[in-house]
């Protein structure tokens, strides 16, 4: 399992909690998991995330590796000028 | 042999300076930029705006415009593709309108014709019958009970339920207790920041030429920061196949976030389907005023706690973001950058995302970071002279390092904060005396960067020279950046590489050139694509010795055996290797394509002194330096350029520049007489220092430098400007009046 | 509508050209000459980045119509190089990176070698007042007003 850190205008859809724990190897997984784990934060996933692990901001690749002891957080997606 | 050229030291392209490839074409007028383009047959557009800030269309008479001598096509939203949803509904809707104008400029109907004064006459011969509506053009005011409402089912599903329907997206974040770390502070200051939109001001309006058949076939020229979006876009809203569509992406005159969407493009291209001829379309410097994309105005509140040695006990901040008519002002951009450069226990910030009757936001440097570091580094300002602290002590002391947690929840890689505020310490012009009447203010300023998808392709030419195509328009010497690392990697001159800027249909899909992430991404990609070149390189030359591919290795532009069991062999050059390489397997090709995720953030420390008339409220900004961390500098004259732009830009916004809107919802300063950017006279030389700590996701440790240049500089000059007038300015554009009505309100207070 | 025929010269050569009264120098320099060197802006005078010299004199081309060229001579950036030889500031930007997009290039050119033939000598402040009416966005004119000072010490020496 891993522990997913959300931002907090994230936490009334998952009963006030901070961080929700799924199983994932992948950031794609990962986001599947939250996707079928808690189907109220479909809408969130669907407009768009940037997925932190250990500190890299990841974009938009899915494949990028995530390990149990891995650091996962959950951002708004990213826009720059 | 899994080729890997990364390297922080021991450079020997990466961080000199040569000339820029394009320099002779852009000194010399021979560049071609948007409006450069011509075409046989062309037809010249133009477009019909809505003169209300917010109305119902109830009809638009083209008739005398058709009938006019010249006039080869009219379209209005009927000629676009239906049932778009989502990003493009809202891009189709902003390009032309619908049902409704939604702001002052809001484009209802074009024209091509055979001149563009033709094309003008027959835009004022269309007849638009409205209705006009209440509109709302602040951002407090649109979030009002009893505001217009500008679109209703607009918000999506982060807004808490019970607010005004103009907020149309939310963003909470943080950590800690907030409430029990303003308990443990000596001082808590809350204050109330404003700042107005402004304008990227790039000096090159946007501008296309387009042509489409009624085959569905179609091609486009236009100045964007990313052409193969403004394929995307245009196909789904002309309803084509987007491979049918090909772009190709003039010079570009500026950008700075402003030319990362569409707003001309497919009208283009609809009068061209139309009329069947090519047409050209420029908007006018009016139209880039009120119909592109300027930045969000914000209201802010911000807080924090501080003991007596500068310890930052608590932070906490609200930002409310008027985004014009359409959903997307960065509104989480500015909550998360706004406490970045602090290592905090408790931290909490809010963004909120309001509609309003002025056009689209659209990204500028750094989106919504700048305002931010306005509000926080003011308050920070103040707490530390309350509480007489040195201002670079102290945010060394909360400063973020590697390991300690964001503001916005994750731990920090290896970042450079520390490194910049250390740098500005030891610069000379942070111990340099103040004449009288002067005053100093220093600001941090944070920005994400960003890589995105990325395809870049590099051929080698028979005589060892290589032609390296990339997907990211130069918008300030890029061609030069990406030239050095192909160097660096194939061990060949400088000069002896040519880097051009590919069209849609030569290469695959390139993310818009945004986020600064031309030099991170592209050049990671030419990197590989070079390293890929390079292998193929060392397996011919190892067929021709007859020894293992792994037994061969590239150095400064030769094929070497790798060592007395290899066997002894005369090293190859690179031009030896393409001389024959017909014969030897055929043209050798490196290419790269993938999206790489290690853009490394950018932290900067800025210094500025000014000094301010009390007799007029005028503003001289006396003395500047930029301390920027860049990671590692391809072509440090081109960073230094990034830098001083940047504090340039933030200078104008922190003194002049602002979007005035009248009462009656229309914008009163569409030229740049009256929306005034700073002039070579307003300004001073602009120092800078290049800090390079390493960005462990590039093979050379690049971070992308184009936009945290304008993060600080809002702050700092608020600093210095407050500091030199004796009283807090907490209002952008810190413009003479408004000096002068703070001087007076402090005497009479 | 009725158009005008005009007879000017533009970089020393001789040009003719028909014009709508209300076009201006800009429209035709771009449109009928293609001399794209010269960019629209801002089309009111606000920017520079229009500026051409006519008979010596620098002049925003978008605030002249194109009628009024008759029996004139006009300079544009398209003129200032020698054959294959660039002028000294034509160097001396490509070497400081004067430019970033170089959309302000050409009309800054024009406007800073005007400078230079009247004031071979100028002071930095000279420099920054003469080119106030040139917008550059993306520089923040630190390395412009480099690039002209450096060229007219060395133009001073050469001569
Ligand atoms: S286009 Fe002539 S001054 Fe701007
Ligand atoms: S270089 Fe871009 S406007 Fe001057």
């Amino acid at each position: 399992m891993v522990d997913v850190a959300l931002w907090s205008g994230l936490r009334p859809l998952v009963e006030g909690r901070d961080s929700v724990e799924v199983e994932g190897r992948t950031v794609g997984e990962i986001l599947n998991a939250l996707r079928r784990d808690y189907p109220a934060l479909g809408p969130t996933l669907d407009a768009g995330v940037s997925v932190v692990v250990d500190g890299r901001v990841i974009a938009s690749s899915l494949t990028e590796p995530v390990s149990p002891d891995s650091e996962v957080v959950l951002m708004m997606r990213l826009k720059g000028g | 042999m899994a080729l890997d050229s990364s390297k922080t030291t021991g450079f020997k392209y990466v961080g000199t300076r040569p000339d820029r490839p394009d320099g002779l074409d852009k000194v010399t007028g021979r560049a071609k930029f948007g409006a450069d383009a011509y075409a046989p047959g062309m037809l010249h557009a133009a477009i019909k705006r809505s003169p209300h800030a917010h109305a119902r269309i109830v009809k638009i008479d083209t008739s005398k415009a058709e009938a006019m001598e010249g006039v080869k096509a009219v379209v209005t939203r009927a000629d676009f593709a239906t049932g778009i949803e989502g990003e493009f509904g809202n891009i189709l809707e902003n390009v032309m309108a619908g049902e409704k104008a939604l702001y002052d400029g809001h484009a209802v109907a074009a024209v091509a014709a055979t001149s563009a004064l033709i094309a003008r006459d027959a835009v004022k011969a269309i007849e638009v019958e409205y209705e006009i509506l209440p509109h709302v053009t602040d951002v407090d005011a649109a979030m009002q009970a009893g505001a217009p409402v500008i679109r209703e089912g607009a918000a999506d599903s982060s807004v808490p339920e019970g607010l005004h329907p103009n907020i149309v997206r939310y963003y909470e974040s943080g950590h800690g207790d907030v409430e029990a770390g303003f308990a443990e502070a000596d001082l808590v200051i809350e204050d109330h920041f404003l700042t107005e939109a402004t304008h990227q001001g790039y000096i090159e309006p946007h501008a296309c030429l387009g042509t489409l058949g009624t085959d569905g076939k179609g091609e486009l020229w236009c100045c964007t920061q990313g052409h193969w979006y403004v394929q995307k876009v245009c196909a789904a809203l002309l309803d084509v196949e987007t491979s049918q569509l090909r772009v190709t992406a003039s010079e570009i005159g500026g950008g700075f976030g402003g030319k990362t969407t569409v707003f001309i493009e497919p009208v283009a291209l609809a009068l061209s389907r139309k009329a069947n001829r090519p047409v050209k379309l420029v908007m006018t410097r009016a139209e880039v005023f009120k119909a592109s994309g300027p930045t969000s105005s914000t209201s802010m509140d911000v807080r924090i706690g501080m003991k007596k040695d500068g310890t930052i006990t608590a932070a906490q901040g609200t930002f409310r973001l008027q985004g014009g008519a359409f959903p997307g002002a960065p509104c989480e951009m500015t909550a998360m950058c706004a406490f970045a450069p602090y290592d905090l226990k408790h931290v909490h910030q809010v963004g909120y995302d309001v509609m309003t009757n002025r056009p689209k936001q659209a990204a500028y440097r750094a989106p919504g970071s700048p305002m931010a570091a306005f509000a926080v580094e003011s308050v920070i300002d103040e707490l530390c002279n309350k509480l007489g602290l040195d201002p670079i002590d102290t945010r060394l002391k909360n400063a973020s390092r590697e390991g300690t947690r964001a503001s916005f929840g994750p731990k920090w890689p290896r970042i450079g904060l520390v490194e910049t505020l250390e740098a500005a310490k030891a610069h000379p012009h942070y111990s340099a005396p103040l004449k009288p009447g002067q005053g100093r203010g220093i600001s941090c300023g944070f920005w994400f960067n960003h890589g995105g998808e990325t395809a870049v392709s590099l051929a080698l030419s028979e005589d060892g020279s290589a032609q390296v195509a990339v997907g990211t328009p130069d918008i300030g010497g890029s061609r030069a950046s990406m030239a050095l690392m192909a160097a660096e990697v194939l061990g060949i001159p400088y000069e002896d590489i040519r880097v051009t800027i590919a069209d849609t249909a030569t290469l695959g899909y390139n993310e818009i050139s945004h986020g600064s992430r031309v030099t991170y991404a592209s050049g990671l990609a030419t990197i590989k694509a070079a390293e890929d070149a390079v292998q193929k390189l060392c397996a011919r030359a190892a067929a021709k010795w007859g020894i293992p591919e792994d037994a061969v290795y590239w150095e400064d532009g030769y094929a070497k055996p790798s060592g007395p069991n290899a066997g002894e062999f005369e090293p190859l050059h690179i031009g030896d290797i393409t001389a024959t390489m017909g014969a030897t397997g055929g043209p050798i090709c490196g290419h790269f394509e993938a999206t790489p995720e290690g853009a490394g953030v950018s932290f900067a420390t800025h210094i500025v002194d000014a000094e301010v008339d009390p007799e007029t409220g005028k503003t001289s900004v006396v003395r500047y330096t930029v301390v920027q961390d860049a990671g590692k500098a391809v072509h440090p004259t081109y960073v230094e350029g990034q830098f001083q732009g940047g504090a340039a830009q933030g200078i104008g916004w922190a003194l002049n520049e602002e979007y005035i809107y009248g009462e009656d919802g229309r914008l009163q300063n569409a030229g740049f007489l009256d929306y005034r950017i700073p002039v070579a006279s307003d300004l001073p030389m602009i120092d800078t220092v290049i800090v390079e700590v390493p960005n462990p996701g590039h093979p050379f440790g690049v971070r992308g430098v184009g936009e945290t240049s304008i993060c600080p500089p809002l702050a700092a000059i608020a600093n210095a400007v407050s500091a030199a007038a004796g009283v807090r300015m907490r209002q952008l554009p810190m413009r003479p009046s408004r000096i002068l009505e703070a001087l007076e309100s402090a005497v009479d207070g | 509508m009725s158009k005008t025929h005009v007879t000017t010269k533009v970089n020393g050569d001789e040009v003719e050209f028909l014009c709508d009264p209300r076009e201006t120098l800009l429209d035709v320099l771009r449109d009928r000459l293609n001399l794209t060197g010269a960019k629209e802006g801002c089309g009111t005078g606000d920017c520079g980045a229009c500026s051409v010299t006519v008979d010596g004199r620098l002049v925003c081309s978008c605030l002249m119509l194109g009628v009024e060229a008759e029996g004139k001579e006009i300079g544009t950036v398209e003129g200032i190089a020698t054959g294959e030889e660039l002028h000294p500031l034509q160097r001396k930007f490509i070497e400081y990176a004067a430019l970033q997009c170089g959309i302000c290039t050409p009309g800054i050119l024009v406007a800073t070698k005007a400078l230079l033939e009247r004031t071979p000598d100028p002071t930095e402040e000279q420099v920054r007042y003469w080119l106030a009416g040139n917008l550059c966005r993306c520089t923040g004119y630190d390395k412009i007003i480099r690039a002209v000072m450096d060229t007219a010490a060395e133009m001073r020496e050469a001569s």
